[in-house]
């Protein structure tokens, strides 16, 4: 039985089960293939087939959501009967703003089959080209690549299925105790490079003896994609979520010029609808520095009065954007390098942290590679920082110096999420802290 | 067919294709929450999921696989495809992989539970949270939440070496918190912990924390802070609470003595660690007052179990003692690495996820003070508590720490609240500065702590109390 069929017959039953209901379902099958690296070896290579199944119900003002995933007609029984026998006695949900209606699919999901089928011994071979790149240098990291089927069905007609693939290889090389790093991700495998990869991360490594420590101080940097993947994965996070907009938890203001006019960005999802059954379309949210749009999942858009974008997650946190990215600029890194008289280029951030949500104050520390850059030329390794950084200060208005030519998608945490992120030459950046403490 | 069957079904199978080791975990497992937000349930979610997963071990490589499917001939395709994924692993192929010696037992095991907290009534359990949630709203909180999780769990563990295990682990826990929100900034009070309490316990855990008796509290101090004055910046005599210490241990210590953080197998993701084994036994890492432990036989605390996810039995060792570093946490293979003799602190979080070395309970052995008398004999110092946020380098070593509220203490007197108080330091330096520790002993639960790819989300146990450290650095200003 596929995920349609899987959806489609726990609908039946549960419509069944509870006259008068709303009721949705999502069933989600995955695959995923993993083959972790460290000290230069595969240490761990996981693959699971999982198949799960989620049924929401609202009946009589009371909402419930069960998951399962127990797919026999036993367990799918089982499922309706739990909903039923929870729903009754849930506490109430004024806030239910209604099933999706239908609407057909505005995206479709982009599957390549070689990615689909890939084997242990196909992501393994991306292994080997990393850790042969990498020229006897300590290696660590991972690839994975992953399917996914899913299906929505709800009892007012939605009626949608979608597949999708995911591809990443994620490194580094180790020298001295020194790090380097590349990211990649793509919803095919074949545009790993793993030679690449592991020769971009080995050279960062090598280039990083004998660093200097610096003192804390507002610096002038160039932040590399994967640095600025994490000010994407923040922004999805805390800033443009509706919810925390319309509790006022977050700075993001629609209309207003919140970003230096040389940001725009964009969600580009990779799966074209989500678990409320909202088909979902690629969503500007700053365009030339001005803040355009929030992403909605059905009671943020029901509060607004305006129409979900597709991007429902969970209740209690809100609309969810996995698939941020900037818009490319124009110019390379090595450009932005010459035009720095004292500064720092960073390669990524780590272990970030909010210590405000709605001024988007951060702190966290650089990781992989930072270097001091003087008159125009990259001329030492620089010991790691900590910094504490409001993130909507550091894109503002006159603050963004450069965008990189090259916007490179880079894995996140979540299966199918990705950030789409160039380099970003920025005229502020707070460190407040050094290796020292 | 029993779960045990199923089990062996895997095991059988990955030794015929090959495996000269193999493990199999059936699990089923429960899951219930609701979060409730300024009096209406916003989310309520009740999780059922059950499967099977097999590790097989084919010369130094390991293979695993997964599948929710239980049933005999599908146990045996796990097994044989954990085999052939392990196989594959040889293509970048590494060190010979031994397993420390580990009692192979038969054996039953049971958290404690005197209320099933999924028998709970649905209503009751709302009713808990939007009473809680409104109270705060009518004390000044702009957004006042609640939350409970409820997770129930059974195990059938076994081995090529024989083992065979059941265990059913229950664990619940709930929290409040409060969000006052001013013209630039949020403040947030949290109770009884930033992300709640929890433990391997019953529904009568959520009952003794009186959620209600502590909402008007926290709403009124969460709009106070809005207007208290800025923590000072500088360096200065930093008391903590108990709460707040359970983070620091999970963080600078708990993570730096994971023995796959310091062998390098988590360092692309997770990072490594500052400690060198060769310094084990001999390294000091905090003062004579600092007593670490790794213990999953402390009753009701999240981190405790009968058998780890390879089938090793709970056991107490030291990880410091008087100061100095004397263990870590460790899993059969990398202890068999590393020399040591002792694995037990193997966990995953599903059937679907490769077990991996995870904290237990790690937590501090009690001091000889009481908080009131470590405000009584500071000067001049700042006292902080309950979390705010967390940050820490991938050695373990230079961390940032925020806090919900501060309070002055001047002259041995707790005088008045502080806001955005942070504070930031250098892990060994920082406890080597611990000159006085609270007896007041409270087992904090962390149902958070993630790690591993794909991420897994560990329950960790943190036994910690008041303490007192000299000259840190507080008040970093973004």
């Amino acid at each position: 039985m596929n995920v349609s069929q899987t959806a489609e017959q726990v609908l039946d039953l549960a419509v069944r089960a509870l006259p008068g209901a709303e009721v949705d379902v999502t069933a989600d099958a995955v695959h995923r293939g993993l083959t972790r690296f460290a000290n230069s070896r595969i240490h761990q290579n996981v693959a699971e087939d999982t198949v799960s199944v989620r049924l929401r119900a609202h009946l009589d003002g009371r909402t419930v959501t069960t998951t399962t995933t127990l797919t026999s007609p036993e367990g799918l029984t089982s499922l309706v009967s739990r909903t039923a026998a929870a729903v009754r006695s849930a506490p109430r949900d004024p806030g239910w703003p209604g099933l999706a209606p239908a609407a057909p699919l505005v995206l479709s999901g982009v599957v390549d089959e070689a990615t689909r089928d890939a084997s242990p011994d196909d992501r393994a071979a991306r292994v080997r080209d990393f850790v042969d790149a990498a020229g006897g240098l300590e290696t660590a990291g991972y690839c994975q690549t992953g399917h996914w089927s899913g299906a929505y069905r709800n009892s007012a007609g939605q009626a949608l299925a979608a597949q999708a693939t995911t591809a990443e290889l994620d490194g580094i090389a180790r020298d001295a105790g020194a790090d380097g790093v590349a990211r990649r991700s793509s919803v095919r495998l074949s545009d790993l490079d793993g030679a690449a990869q592991g020769a971009r991360a080995a050279a960062k490594a090598r280039s990083q003896a004998d660093p200097v420590e610096l003192p804390p101080d507002r610096y002038e940097v160039i932040l590399e994609p994967e640095a600025v993947a994490d000010l994407l994965t923040n922004f999805a996070l805390f800033g443009f979520n509706a919810k925390a907009v319309q509790e006022r938890r977050s700075f993001a203001e629609v209309g207003a010029a919140q970003f230096d006019e040389a940001i725009s960005l964009y969600d580009e999802p990779r799966e074209p609808f989500d678990g409320e059954g909202t088909p979902r379309t690629r969503l500007a949210l700053v365009e030339k520095g001005v803040t355009t749009a929030l992403a909605h999942d059905r009671r943020t858009a029901a509060v607004a009065g305006a129409a979900s974008t597709g991007h429902g997650g969970s209740a209690a946190w809100g609309p969810i954007l996995n698939n941020l990215g900037f818009a490319p600029g124009a110019g390379s890194t090595e450009e932005m390098i010459s035009r720095i008289k004292r500064g720092l280029l960073i390669t990524d951030l780590w272990y970030t942290r909010v210590l405000d949500p709605r001024t988007l104050a951060l702190t966290g520390l650089t990781r992989n590679g930072v270097w001091l850059i003087e008159g125009g030329e990259v001329t030492r390794p620089v010991r790691n920082m900590r910094f504490t950084q409001l993130y909507p200060q550091a894109l503002g208005p006159g603050a963004v110096l450069g965008v990189g030519a090259e916007a490179v998608p880079q894995p996140s945490r979540v299966f199918l999420g990705a950030w789409t992120a160039p380099a970003l030459h920025l005229a502020s950046w707070n460190i407040t802290g050094n290796a020292s403490g | 067919m029993s779960f045990f069957d199923v089990a062996e079904a895997a095991v059988a199978a990955a030794l015929d294709a090959g495996a000269r080791y193999a493990d199999a975990r059936v699990m089923h497992k429960r899951y219930e929450s609701m979060e409730a937000r300024n009096g209406e349930v916003e989310e309520l979610n009740s999780d059922e999921s059950a499967g099977i997963g097999v590790r097989a071990l084919v010369g130094s490589s390991w293979g695993f696989y997964a599948v929710p499917d239980l049933s005999d001939s599908a146990a045996r395709l796990a097994g044989a495809r954990a085999t052939a994924i392990a196989k594959a692993s040889a293509r970048v192929a590494g060190p010979g992989v031994d397993l420390v010696p580990t009692t192979v037992n038969t054996a039953t095991w049971a958290s404690e539970c005197r209320i099933d907290p999924l028998a709970v009534p649905l209503s009751d359990k709302g009713d808990l949270l939007t009473h809680a949630t409104k109270t705060m709203v009518e004390h000044g909180a702009d957004q006042a939440t609640g939350v409970y999780q409820i997770w129930d769990t059974r195990k059938w563990f076994v081995s090529s070496e024989g083992h065979r295990i059941d265990q059913h682990v229950r664990e619940c826990g709930a929290g409040i918190q409060a969000t006052a929100i001013g013209e630039g900034e949020t403040q947030v009070r949290s109770y009884p912990a930033a992300r709640g309490q929890y433990g391997t316990r019953g529904w009568e855990l959520v009952q003794g924390l009186d959620l209600l008796a502590h909402a008007p509290r926290l709403a009124e101090e969460s709009r106070e802070l809005l207007t208290a004055p800025l923590c000072p910046s500088g360096e200065t005599a930093l008391i903590l609470g108990g709460e707040q210490l359970f983070l620091q241990i999970h963080e600078s210590v708990g993570h730096a003595i994971e023995l796959d953080r310091i062998l390098g197998w988590e360092a692309a993701f997770a990072g490594t660690s500052w400690l060198d084994l060769s310094q084990l036994g001999s390294l000091r890492y905090g003062s004579e007052l600092m007593n670490i432990t790794i213990d999953p036989t402390l009753p009701g605390a999240l981190g405790s179990f009968g058998f780890d996810d390879e089938g090793t039995p709970a056991a107490k060792r030291y990880a410091v003692k008087d100061g100095i570093w004397v263990g870590v946490l460790a899993g059969r293979d990398s202890a068999a690495l590393a020399g040591l003799d002792y694995g037990g602190s193997v966990r995953a979080d599903g059937w679907a996820r490769l077990p991996m070395v995870r904290m237990t309970n790690v937590g501090l052995e009690p001091g000889p003070h009481t908080l009131e008398q470590i405000i009584a004999e500071t000067d001049d110092g700042v006292f902080m508590e309950h979390n705010r946020s967390w940050s820490i380098d991938d050695k373990r070593l230079n961390f940032q720490f925020g806090c919900e509220i501060a309070y002055e203490v001047k002259n041995g007197k707790k005088g008045r609240m502080l806001r955005n108080p942070t504070y930031t330091g250098i892990g060994p330096k920082f406890w080597q500065s611990m000159d006085m520790l609270s007896s007041e002993i409270e087992y904090w639960g962390t149902p958070n702590c993630g790690k591993g790819q794909p991420t897994q989300v560990g329950h960790t146990g943190h036994p910690s109390a008041p303490a007192r450290f000299r000259n840190v650095r507080v008040g970093v200003r973004a």
